[in-house]
């Protein structure tokens, strides 16, 4: 049976860890409101992209770009964007779940985040480069990751490049999910901000009639590579938000069963208390009626 | 008097959202001016200066690679970096190229040659703007 010292020191070090993981909660959850801000930031630029691609498709005519080339081979790159750290549930857990039914073989993982790094290093599963991104994503981190795959498609390296993510749904929903990003299909409408499942709407033209210098489709081609950058642009974004949104709820988690631990050692600890001071009382008037004999 | 409004957006924020007389453009093909009731133009700029004319004065902002939509009364600029030349730090801008040189001689392999080149390229735009504006 446990002494009183001991429950006590329990008691103390439950309440620390409880105090740590709210402090967690905290911050996360200011993170997370911080992530969804930066990318309702980036709105009037996406608005703008598709009012010049728009006006650029509707210039260009029948167009083809070598990043619209559709191929048959089967070979692809996946973008894997996992955590830097853990404590965040089974947010990792259940995206690289998703990675692993992937097909072995003839896939290329190129990693966002330390994670899937790890991930891939250890599965030894072919890793064509690691990426860093910071906690508030910079459209430099996006940009580095998206020339990145641009160049193993363009190049013939690889076929097709998708992205491997956790969709933002809501504070307490995060879903993996794999998205295409190469070739390019249909150009879609790019929205900005994260959360919901943002049906890719069609592109919609202004009805102006443009002058273009350089040609229309110079132009296009030149802008498609900042369309693909901006996604994965997006893409970084949603992730983190997902990341800060499952570590609230999980540190949140954290507090409450620690609460619970140290309601229950408390009680413990006053029976204990209660049974020492009964047990002592006992012995006092049991001496004092042997005394009184 | 017509104005222009002169919009330029990045992926993170819009930098600047002001009432202009006149814009020039580092476009790709040479530099051009904009005034108001210009003909609707979609054109693209390399990295360089921005000149905003507003009331007798000019403003000067740094800009990297991007695409320009005019239309008779707006000028939208879609790009990676703007920023205004009284927000310029010489010092970190010096710095920072600095660094992406460094980097450069070092051997790269061919992706991060093209980013270091593109930080490189951005740092020299900020100090050419800002440099030209004190002498």
């Amino acid at each position: 049976m446990a002494s009183l010292r001991d429950l006590r020191r329990r008691i103390k070090s439950i309440k620390n860890t409880a105090q740590i993981t709210k402090a967690m909660q905290m911050v996360a959850s200011a993170k997370m409101r911080k992530a969804q801000m930066a990318a309702v930031a980036g709105r009037p630029y996406a608005q703008l992209m598709n009012e010049v691609l728009s006006a650029a498709t509707a210039g260009a005519g029948e167009f083809s770009h070598p990043l619209m080339e559709q191929r048959e081979g089967s070979r692809r790159a996946v973008i894997l964007i996992t955590t830097d750290k853990g404590l965040c549930g089974a947010l990792n857990t259940n995206l690289l779940r998703e990675a692993g039914r992937l097909e072995a073989g003839n896939t290329v993982f190129v990693t966002a985040g330390k994670k899937g790094a790890q991930w891939a290093a250890r599965l030894k599963r072919e890793l064509g480069a690691e990426f860093l991104y910071k906690d508030t994503p910079a459209f430099a981190d996006a940009r580095a990751i998206s020339k990145f795959a641009q160049q193993l498609f363009l190049e013939g390296k690889v076929d097709r490049v998708d992205v491997l993510f956790t969709n933002f749904i809501s504070t307490i929903n995060q879903r993996p999910e794999l998205r295409p990003l190469l070739p390019i299909g249909k150009l879609h409408k790019l929205e900005a901000g994260v959360g919901g499942e943002n049906a890719a709407a069609t592109l919609e033209g202004t009805g102006r009639e443009y002058q273009f210098e350089p040609a229309p489709a110079k132009l296009l081609g030149d802008l498609l590579p900042q369309y693909v950058n901006y996604q994965v642009y997006q893409y970084l974004l949603e992730a983190k938000a997902s990341e800060h949104s499952a570590r609230m709820v999980a540190m949140k988690n954290a507090t409450d069963n620690a609460k619970g631990i140290i309601k229950d050692l408390s009680l413990e600890y006053n029976k204990l208390r209660q049974a020492n001071i009964t047990k002592e009382l006992l012995e006092i008037t049991s001496a004092a009626m042997a005394m009184g004999n | 008097m017509a104005v222009l409004k002169l919009e330029i957006v990045t992926p993170e924020a819009k930098v600047y959202s002001e009432d202009v007389d006149m814009v020039t453009l580092p476009g790709v093909e040479g530099e051009m001016g904009i005034f108001p009731m210009h003909i609707p133009l979609m054109t693209q700029i390399a990295a360089g200066e921005i000149v905003a004319r507003k009331g007798g004065q000019d403003f000067f902002l740094a800009v990297g690679e991007g695409f320009v939509e005019v239309t008779g009364d707006r000028v939208a600029i879609l790009t990676d970096m703007a920023i205004q030349a009284d927000d310029i730090d010489e010092t970190k801008a010096e710095e920072a190229r600095k660094r992406a040189e460094a980097r450069l001689a070092e051997k790269l392999n061919d992706e991060e040659t093209a980013t270091v080149q593109a930080a490189l390229l951005h740092s020299l735009t900020q100090l050419n703007v800002k440099r030209r504006r004190r002498s």
